[in-house]
């Protein structure tokens, strides 16, 4: 078994054998600090510090969370807006740091977070592919190679060498689906964006997950669609105020959560 | 214990390099003269300065323009890739808060972008040189090795720049205002020689000083710089760079909560 802590040291996935354990989230908290206002400049925090207001009100978004994710599972997680679930998946993304715990990570993660992050404007369509793919770790090589099946998925046809502050949200969204599913992460974290493009494009979305996870793919879901979840999890985690209610078998899960 | 940042840089080294082309870019993108303006700029000041300040060291200095252009050469290259990297971080908030990526590459690759329109700058002094008839000495070819030098330094500041901007935005301000003084303590434009005892001891303290003065020494003495002179230079650099990368590293994970 070959899995780091995620850090600088380790996006880097490499050599995990199935069957392993490809997510181990060990007693993860997290607090934030919320000041009333936020201060960036240093005239705010003298003045502050002078008033004595600087003063924070402690928020915890999660508190002690364990589970682990087996290779080629499908979770999803559910919970009302503010349970802590994007919380969740932005520390096992590597964004944010756990102030307690640690999350173990033993594969590439390509984020669907917010489709085409990273996408920079003023450049085209094909030169986005190779940022966005690269920002996501893959290298220039496997992207050449990939290209022509990325514009092909994303159907954007000739529009691909057309600067990307012309298009419109939809074909945004639809490259940068295309992006990060076609490169094949070991792990596909994906947060309420299957609302992508049109109802013919979203049922492409809708199988393009379904081989993945065919595929081995371990997928994190996260939708306040019951039904979704039952159809594409195999199990559910239910998070309300960042701590873990229920995980167990999505059916199971669903029903308890649809009846709350 | 280094092989895996190692593994990692080298993972995320294809998107150094591409992220600092897109920069080189796009910087000059829907301009019409474009990279061009990397050698045109350096020339058109120069002749300007000339102009202006030939006048007040004329007998002091020989072969001014060359004088000026090795030290604007170093100073705005030094001042390029430090105000770049500064913004580099916050600019990519939307990015950080979303995928994961080594930090550091986005000071790094500005730093990088900052070099290549450096690099053409030089073109515009090898015009200079060729239009005021310096004769073509051995040393110049070892330009590389202050540049090199300066490099280090920059990026070292740079790092430090661009974790501080993260807390404190105030520092972008106060960076343009310290420029301007560094520039004045710099003798980019005026010869070491006009200065008291006092403060050209005080100059010993100006890391610019020193990479000024070895490139100038390459261009128009054609002395090879001493080995004491390369110790202090790379030290300079080596050491801005350890401080940069512990800093940055031990800032980097508070980022994402004030970005």
């Amino acid at each position: 078994m070959d899995i780091k802590e995620i850090n600088d040291t380790a996006a880097v996935p490499d050599e995990v054998t199935a069957d392993d354990d490809i997510i181990i989230v060990d007693n993860v908290s997290m607090t934030f600090n919320m000041s009333k206002e936020k201060i960036d400049s240093m005239k705010e925090y003298v003045i502050k510090l002078i008033k004595r207001e600087l003063m924070y009100t402690q928020f915890t978004a999660l508190k002690d969370i364990n589970f682990t994710v087996k290779r080629g599972e499908v979770v999803g997680l559910m919970g009302l807006n503010g349970s802590g679930k994007s919380t969740l998946l932005k520390i096992i993304a590597g964004v944010l740091k756990p102030t307690v715990g640690s999350v173990k990570v033993g594969g590439s993660v390509a984020p669907l977070i917010e489709v085409g992050a990273g996408f920079n404007n003023n450049m085209s369509g094909r030169e986005n592919i190779f940022l966005n793919g690269m920002l996501l770790g893959y290298s220039r090589k496997y992207l050449e190679e990939h290209t022509d099946e990325i514009i092909e998925f994303s159907e954007l046809g000739n529009f691909i060498d057309v600067p990307l502050k012309n298009y419109s949200s939809g074909m945004r969204s639809r490259l940068g689906f295309a992006i990060a599913t076609t490169v094949r992460p070991e792990i596909l974290i994906v947060d309420e964006v299957l609302a992508v493009g049109d109802f013919k494009f979203q049922q492409k979305c809708q199988k393009r997950i379904a081989d993945m996870m065919e595929n081995n793919t371990t997928v994190l879901f996260v939708s306040h669609s019951t039904e979704q979840v039952k159809n594409l999890c195999s199990r559910c985690i239910w998070l309300e105020k960042g701590h873990i209610i229920m995980d167990d078998v999505s059916a199971v899960v669903c029903d308890k959560y649809a009846k709350q | 214990m280094i092989k895996p940042y190692l593994d990692v840089f080298l993972k995320y080294w294809g998107l150094i390099v591409y992220l600092a082309k897109t920069q080189v870019s796009l910087k000059y993108r829907r301009s019409y003269l474009g990279l061009l303006w990397s050698l045109l700029n350096p020339l058109l000041t120069m002749v300007i300065m000339t102009i202006v300040f030939s006048t007040m060291f004329k007998n002091s200095i020989e072969n001014f323009p060359i004088y000026l252009m090795c030290g604007r050469l170093i100073f705005g290259f030094n001042q390029e890739a430090t105000k770049s990297a500064l913004n580099s971080v916050v600019g990519n908030a939307s990015l950080i808060k979303k995928i994961y990526v080594p930090k550091y590459v986005f000071p790094m690759s500005e730093c990088i972008a900052s070099l290549v329109n450096m690099l053409f700058s030089l073109i515009a002094l090898l015009i200079v040189m060729i239009f005021t008839h310096l004769e073509f000495k051995w040393t110049m070819l070892l330009f590389w090795v202050p540049l090199l030098y300066v490099f280090l330094f920059a990026l070292g500041i740079g790092l430090i720049l661009s974790a501080i901007n993260v807390f404190f935005r105030d520092i972008k301000h106060l960076y343009d205002v310290f420029l301007v003084l560094w520039m004045y303590l710099t003798p980019i434009f005026y010869p070491v020689t006009s200065l008291s005892d006092d403060l050209r001891r005080l100059m010993g303290l100006n890391p610019m000083y020193h990479y000024i003065v070895m490139l100038r020494g390459m261009f128009l003495d054609g002395v090879l710089p001493t080995m004491s002179e390369n110790l202090i230079c790379l030290g300079m650099g080596l050491a801005t760079i350890a401080v940069g990368l512990v800093f940055f590293k031990k800032t980097q994970d508070r980022f994402i909560l004030f970005i």
